[in-house]
């Protein structure tokens, strides 16, 4: 196998693993806040990955300038599921919150499917089929779109926990929930935020997985199951652990397909998981409990 | 006023439930002039696009049976969502909701499951595209297929690849052979493994092999291995989506092989992978199962198409359309024979087909005793000016080959 197509296919799966680490790092931001796992995470994506399908059919607009009102919108969808239908469950057993995010998702995937039937839908934009020649290396320009996106919105969700105040209550209710319920913080809406951050992250994902794959509403469980296996390898709770987690996962999934066979590309997902499971349950960037 | 007791209302109504049970049957079998047919296509799931194509030539059918034959088919409809598990559970339920005959189902593990049901049920069951070898090799007695086999498909297409390098002057020594992992692509995979190193006539040998779900969503690293085989051209076994992934992959990692060929698969002569790909459709070769344009019943077909679907062109669904057609035809003669919805009557009256006016290029529609159509050629199709043209055999090309292409850069 000649080095350089061995090289194309780990840039490729890199710059993929950031758009999937993305995804994921709503999921590990909503669990290390409200300790609450959100099973819809992935019917969540694909909801957005259909507002950017339909804005697109309707007024043309490239999926890039639709970002921000998609995820506007999504973190305002994520706030109000918190408040309204998650908040209540708070302090429920776990098997009620995941019949809970569970039911959600279904919802979401048959309410998909009734809108906009079983068909695959995708966005052509221009530049859909265009790559950059770089010496030997050809790179997917909508691969390269995506990534540096992606690392955008990460470093901004980095900035608001690090910057913000609310970022930083919200920071403090991970750390100390009694500590921050003392010095009289907002805890149920600190909550909502951090719902409708994760929900405005995996919205941002999905806006961008529309430029590089079809999407469908049996979709969704799919990416759940993804950004588990990202979120347990890279750390539950842990932000870098996602996106490290995503780009583990975007290469090894690239590197198994060229070096085994491309059916084995998510059979070694799963036995990277099963590794950190045996030897780090905590994953690789997460606090040991 | 005569009296009337219960007692006799009592034998009377036991006399009604007696031919009710017994001689109602045998009365609706023998003056039967309408036929329920079962039609189980993929109609939603990654064959939804392909599985709608062959609906169009069902919908199309009641009318040009009536026609034809003089009988009366009732369509029933049932979406299997591209998942063979949902085939045999939606023929169960057809066969319980009164279907005397299944007609489908597109794919090939879908037809293996249906194939099943219908012989534990003795309802007949005319496939109208799948070519595993396996669903006539069961000894069914309930399964006919007027479709080629997966070895009849490679054998005819593999032909048409030395009659392209022939009239092109062309000689290409490496090939990379792609294909999905499903039940029709595992198929051709084994035609070809069997076939290909008997046919010294070939100048080419296989450098790589390729397989990869027909469902999957990323086929990158897939192309970026085939690009690093060095293989002249691509021998594809693909259905539609998949081949749509691949060709977008090829412009993007600028991957110009000689050609894309397929020995014999669905994808690249569709309606929905012109649309997709526009320029970059061009070029790419189908050796399939087509249809003669000239022939009255495709000339009437067309008719039909135009008046139920103004908005689709039959060129860009004939073989689906094509051979959904001809299934329907098969049960409309078969029915019009046996004169019954019996479904042994109805398989000993498919057994004996012989249908000489058709649509699809080949012999008269005949069952071996395995219930196989042995006789369908394949003609090569290139897509040229964004549609697909006959380019070979020589006979009946509209249009000289063009191999090797241009190269995405320049379509």
């Amino acid at each position: 196998m000649p080095v350089d197509a061995v090289i194309n296919i780990v840039i490729s799966g890199l710059l993929t693993g950031l758009v999937y680490g993305l995804m994921a790092l709503g999921l590990s931001v909503i669990y290390g806040v409200v300790r609450i796992v959100n099973f819809a995470h992935g019917e969540m994506m694909t909801m957005a990955m259909y507002a950017t399908v339909l804005l697109f059919a309707t007024w043309h607009l490239d999926p890039l300038w639709m970002l921000v009102p998609v995820v506007l919108a999504f973190f305002a969808f994520g706030y109000v599921l918190q408040r309204v239908l998650v908040n209540p469950f708070i302090d429920r057993p776990e098997h009620s919150q995941f019949m809970l995010l569970l039911a959600v998702a279904l919802v979401l995937v048959n309410g998909l499917l009734i809108a906009f039937g079983p068909d695959a839908r995708n966005v052509q934009v221009d530049y859909a089929l265009d790559s950059y020649a770089v010496g030997p290396f050809i790179i997917d320009k909508v691969r390269v779109i995506c990534a540096v996106v992606a690392l955008a919105v990460c470093a901004a969700l980095f900035a608001i926990f690090r910057y913000t105040s609310f970022g930083k209550a919200i920071r403090a209710c991970a750390d100390n929930l009694l500590g921050a319920r003392v010095v009289g913080l907002n805890v149920p809406h600190l909550y909502a935020l951090t719902f409708g951050l994760g929900t405005a992250c995996v919205a941002a994902a999905g806006v961008l997985m529309t430029l590089l794959v079809d999407v469908t509403p049996i979709s969704g469980p799919g990416y759940t199951l993804l950004a588990f296996i990202i979120v347990i390898i890279g750390g539950l709770g842990s932000m870098v652990g996602a996106l490290v987690g995503g780009v583990l996962i975007g290469v090894s999934e690239a590197l198994a397909g060229l070096i085994i066979t491309p059916s084995a590309k998510s059979m070694l997902s799963f036995a990277l998981l099963i590794a950190v499971l045996a030897f780090r349950p905590q994953g690789l960037f997460g606090r040991r409990p | 006023m005569s009296h009337f007791s219960r007692r006799d209302f009592n034998r009377l109504a036991v006399g009604a439930a007696g031919v009710a049970a017994i001689g109602t049957p045998w009365l609706a079998h023998s003056q039967a002039r309408k036929i329920k047919v079962g039609m189980l296509l993929p109609r939603s799931g990654y064959l939804a696009k392909i599985g709608q194509s062959c609906q169009m030539g069902a919908d199309i059918s009641p009318a040009l049976i009536r026609q034809m034959y003089g009988v009366d088919v009732e369509l029933m409809n049932a979406d299997f969502e591209s998942k063979v598990e949902e085939a045999r559970s939606r023929a169960e339920k057809l066969i319980d909701d009164g279907a005397n005959v299944l007609v489908g189902a597109f794919d090939s593990g879908a037809s293996a499951a249906i194939a099943q049901v219908a012989e534990q049920r003795k309802v007949p069951f005319v496939v109208n595209i799948a070519a595993a070898p396996q669903i006539t090799k069961q000894g069914y007695k309930y399964v006919f297929r007027n479709f080629p086999t997966a070895p009849q498909l490679v054998t005819n297409g593999l032909a048409l690849f030395r009659d392209l390098f022939q009239a092109t002057g062309m000689a290409p020594r490496k090939a990379v052979f792609m294909h999905v992992n499903d039940t029709f692509g595992t198929a051709m995979t084994g035609g070809i493994h069997a076939i290909l190193p008997k046919l010294s006539y070939l100048p080419f040998t296989l450098v790589e092999e390729i397989g990869y779900d027909p469902a999957a969503r990323d086929l990158s690293v897939e192309v970026a291995k085939a690009k690093a085989s060095g293989a002249d051209f691509v021998m594809l076994v693909c259905r539609l989506n998949d081949a749509i992934l691949l060709i977008r992959e090829m412009v993007k990692q600028r991957y110009n092989p000689m050609g894309v060929i397929s020995p014999g698969s669905p994808g690249m002569y569709e309606e929905a992978f012109y649309q997709s790909l526009g320029k970059y459709s061009e070029y790419c070769i189908s050796n399939v199962p087509w249809y003669d344009p000239k022939a009255k019943i495709t000339v009437a077909i067309e008719a039909a198409m135009k008046k139920q679907f103004p908005k689709e062109s039959l060129l860009f669904n004939a073989l689906n359309v094509g051979f959904t057609v001809e299934a329907m035809m098969v049960v409309g003669d078969a029915f019009k024979r046996a004169g019954s919805t019996d479904g042994t009557a109805l398989a000993n009256a498919l057994r004996s087909t012989n249908i000489s006016e058709r649509m699809m290029l080949g012999g008269p529609i005949k069952f071996s005793a395995e219930g196989q159509n042995d006789d369908i050629s394949s003609a090569c199709i290139q897509n040229l000016g964004e549609k697909p043209t006959v380019v070979l055999p020589a006979a009946s090309a509209e249009h000289k080959p063009v191999f090797p292409m241009p190269g995405w850069g320049k379509v």
